[in-house]
């Protein structure tokens, strides 16, 4: 009965019936195909489509976990293809692997720098980090708009286009990208103190501060990864359309991406996080996106079905139902006493 | 008036909380037109009993009469109908409303539609004249300094007729102006036949406006007094506890004098430090190998001494000298640079870290001394804590435990071994035995003290008066935010001497 109470029960649960009523409905959810090399399938589209949100989550996971959130990180998305693609475009040789590669570095530079700026109204001026980030939320699009001239810019590109819909070692380059990120970022907060140091921020800032922890520099590189993070999912979002759409692209990802965090167990107060959760989470709402076409949903009902999944994890995660759940196994099994330290 | 029947009387109020009995059988009541002060240190239970009187807390037994008549209430809410008002210490209004509006919130007088604006502006006005308050009630609560948002607090605590005033330390964050101010209001109120219970950490205050006095130690009753015939010394250890004759006995242990030779250069040197609101101009010496204990009480300013010393709070006056050497402690980082380190009295706000394990709130101060990069190797780090988890008896000694699990000896432990695993040459503890056995207490001065024969400079605060006078060799005296003394301890240092430099500031003639 311990699994059941595992933070990742519910997560996970959903997620494999997800899978489940899919592979019911249209047996071939569930194949993986390899077609020159390549592998294909519904699985592998769900990962592909996952890349840009895992990306964007992962940043989102860290920021929560010290008690803040950026709502700026769809805006980042936005300027950061727009960035990319506007050189590409302007440059007299946009197939050029050096041009992509001067592109990538101007994207990702921005995207950092824009970071720094949300960091550093966070933990220098002490702005509250909702209304901090909601400033480059709202403005970032108009950058964006700006880069682009207010037009979608569209580019042919072979090099970029990998970026978006190539293969490596027959996968996605974008699942390669994101999960080099994800690996990255959990060898980062777990094999060095970061992670704690973080949690430690999260929970008890007063008592860090004097422990002598480095809140400010801590909070503040976590907002920059987060942007950087952001800024390459903005690359892989729009390198799958060739177009840099300053308006629409990673519309709602801060959204998206917040409900990731937690569906993955991250609480909005901070402190304890987990990457692991925040995967699932990504998978989870991909999963459902995926089903609602599968599934035959009516695409006016989508918000609907979705939002009842998400209440569905959610709801079973809560405290109050997670002690009824072991209550109620408790009345049941009289034997096992909880020893109170 | 001693005759007349008390507008509260409450007998034999016991209340338990789970592991803690907050008030054992305390008997109280309050006189109509009197001013009544409810004293105690930390923990005495001076906030449960005020809780049991508004319904916040409900008592396991006991009674409480209001004019005679048996009465519970469901909340302060219910209380404040019956005509009992309470002003708590940190201000519960609305700096972004006027000052009308907050004196009459709830209260508003209505019309047919919507509220009757002139006439609250009006009924506030009346109030603020009753009181003797010249504030006008159209503006702003939050241009107001602290001292007059508590008055209006007043003022809307009196709104309703209120018979019962409780006042929940109001003057802690007051200047002396703004206390002469609050004592105008509350005598006029005295005079108007209001019953006000006052708490407070001042001992002057207590002598200047109260009336009577009511002393609580541990969640019980000390006695009643009638304040003027109660003189300061004895109010001092009735509060601290234990007879002047008993503690002299306790005193067994050998004295400790002064450790350092006449021209030595102090580890550390306080020179004219101060910080406006928190704690007076002072100096201070610490030399190596040294405890210097700080005496006084709650609020007298031993813990804002303490934070200037480690950088929690920044100085505003006057300078500090480590080795000779003039220092800025900037932040707690500069402070642990120098090997200082601070363990402060408030363990769950800005001590430990509830989610962490045991193991990780003991590594959190090596930890941050390194930085994040450099992890300290699973295996040090697991020494260092089997190591203080020994030394210190953790309880249970498991390294993985959460420690908001543990009980709040084994949670100071943890603290005390975050700081002693830094290896500080200067060691600020603030009140580090708050809150545990008498055993777990024992070692802890024991540790201290070797520590401190191997070299360790150890600043010492403990409202237990008996304990710092064992350990330190020398002890400053705090009183009303201020170091008003400093004794070289030896063996006719007593109790008393230090009660009467505590009570009145004075030493004895």
């Amino acid at each position: 009965m311990s699994i059941v109470r595992h933070r990742l029960f519910w997560p996970l649960a959903a997620l494999v019936v997800l899978i489940a009523a899919n592979t019911i409905k249209a047996p071939n959810f569930i194949r993986i195909r390899l077609v020159d090399g390549h592998l294909f399938g519904a699985l592998i589209d769900i990962l592909r489509t996952s890349a840009p949100l895992l990306l964007v989550a992962v940043g989102m996971t860290l920021v929560i976990a010290t008690r803040g959130i950026d709502l700026s990180v769809g805006a980042v998305v936005a300027i950061s293809g727009a960035v990319a693609l506007t050189f590409i475009g302007s440059s007299s040789d946009p197939t050029s692997l050096g041009t992509v590669g001067v592109a990538v570095g101007i994207a990702l530079a921005l995207a950092c720098v824009l970071g720094i700026w949300n960091g550093f109204l966070v933990s220098v001026l002490g702005i509250q980090p909702i209304i901090a980030t909601l400033i480059l939320m709202v403005a970032g699009r108009g950058i964006a708009m700006l880069v682009t001239n207010g037009f979608i810019v569209t580019v042919n590109s072979a090099p970029y286009k990998t970026i978006g819909s190539g293969f490596l070692l027959s996968m996605p380059v974008p699942v390669l990208i994101a999960g080099v990120v994800f690996a990255v970022v959990a060898v980062l907060t777990r094999r060095t103190a970061l992670g704690m140091l973080i949690e430690s921020v999260g929970i008890n800032p007063e008592a860090s501060r004097l422990a002598g922890v480095r809140a400010r520099s801590i909070i503040w590189t976590v907002y920059a990864l987060t942007a950087l993070f952001a800024g390459i999912a903005g690359l892989i979002a729009s390198a799958e359309v060739m177009a840099a759409d300053a308006n629409n692209v990673g519309l709602f990802i801060e959204l998206d991406a917040i409900l990731a965090v937690v569906i993955g167990g991250t609480s909005l107060a901070g402190g304890k996080f987990s990457l692991g959760g925040t995967l699932v989470g990504v998978l989870v709402i991909k999963t459902l996106v995926l089903s609602v076409t599968i599934l035959g949903i009516p695409p006016s009902v989508t918000p609907l079905f979705k939002a009842i999944v998400v209440i569905a994890v959610v709801v079973m995660q809560s405290p109050i139902v997670r002690t009824k759940f072991a209550a109620r196994r408790r009345a049941t099994a009289p034997v096992a006493v909880e020893v109170a330290a | 008036m001693t005759t007349a029947q008390p507008v509260v009387q409450m007998t034999g109020i016991s209340i338990e909380f789970p592991g803690v009995k907050a008030l054992q059988d305390v008997d109280f009541r309050l006189l109509a037109g009197e001013v009544h002060a409810l004293i105690g240190e930390n923990g005495a239970g001076k906030s449960t009993l005020i809780k049991a009187l508004t319904g916040v807390y409900r008592i396991d037994s006991g009674t409480i009469l209001v004019d005679g008549a048996p009465r519970v209430f469901s909340g302060p809410a219910h209380a404040q109908k019956a005509g009992i008002s309470t002003v708590y210490q940190e201000i519960n209004l609305c700096e972004n409303l006027s000052v009308a509006e907050n004196i009459m919130l709830g209260h508003e007088p209505r019309r047919r539609r919507g509220i009757d604006w002139p006439a609250m502006r009006r009924q506030a006005a009346e109030q603020l004249a009753q009181l003797g308050l010249e504030i006008d009630p159209g503006s702003m609560l939050g241009a107001h300094s602290l001292a007059v948002q508590q008055l209006v607090a007043i003022c809307r605590a009196m709104v309703v007729e209120a018979r019962v005033l409780i006042l929940d330390e109001p003057t802690s964050s007051l200047d002396s102006e703004e206390v002469a101010q609050l004592f105008r209001v509350m005598r006029s109120l005295r005079e108007q036949g209001v019953a006000i219970l006052f708490v407070t950490h001042f001992i002057e205050q207590i002598y200047e406006i109260s009336d009577r006095t009511t002393i609580l130690r541990n969640g019980l009753l000390v006695g009643e007094y009638l304040t003027t015939e109660l003189p300061r010394l004895e109010l001092v250890s009735k509060m601290i506890g234990k007879s002047l004759e008993v503690l002299e006995k306790l005193e067994e242990a050998p004295k400790r004098t002064t450790a350092h030779a006449a021209g030595d250069t102090p580890l550390l040197q306080a020179v004219g430090l101060g910080r406006r609101g928190s704690v007076q101009p002072f100096d201070l010496e610490l030399y190596r190998g040294e405890v210097v204990g700080l005496a006084g009480l709650l609020g007298s300013g031993r813990t804002e001494l303490a934070r200037l010393l480690y950088g929690a709070d920044r100085s505003d006056a006057g300078h500090l000298e480590l080795n000779g050497e003039p220092t800025r402690l900037r932040s707690p980082r500069v402070a642990m640079s120098h090997d200082i380190s601070f363990s402060s009295e408030h363990r769950k706000a800005e001590g430990l870290v509830a989610d962490l394990t045991v193991r990780e709130n003991i590594m959190l101060g090596l930890q941050a001394d390194r930085g994040w990069a450099r992890r300290i190797p699973r295996k040090r780090a697991d020494e260092v804590v089997a190591k203080y988890v020994e030394l210190l008896g953790i309880r249970p000694p498991n390294p993985e435990a959460v420690v908001s699990n543990l009980s709040g000896g084994n949670q100071q432990k943890v603290l005390l071994a975050r700081w002693l695993a830094t290896v500080p040459k200067i060691l600020i503890l603030d009140e580090p035995t708050r809150g545990i056995d008498v055993g777990a207490k024992a070692e802890i001065q024991a540790l201290i003290a070797s520590l401190a024969a191997e070299g360790m400079s150890v600043v010492f605060i403990s409202a237990e008066l008996e304990e710092v006078l064992r350990l330190s060799h020398r002890i400053a005296v705090m009183r009303d935010r201020k170091k008003v003394a400093e004794l070289v301890n030896s063996e006719d240092v007593g109790m008393d001497e230090v009660l009467e430099l505590i009570a009145s500031g004075k030493a004895t003639p």
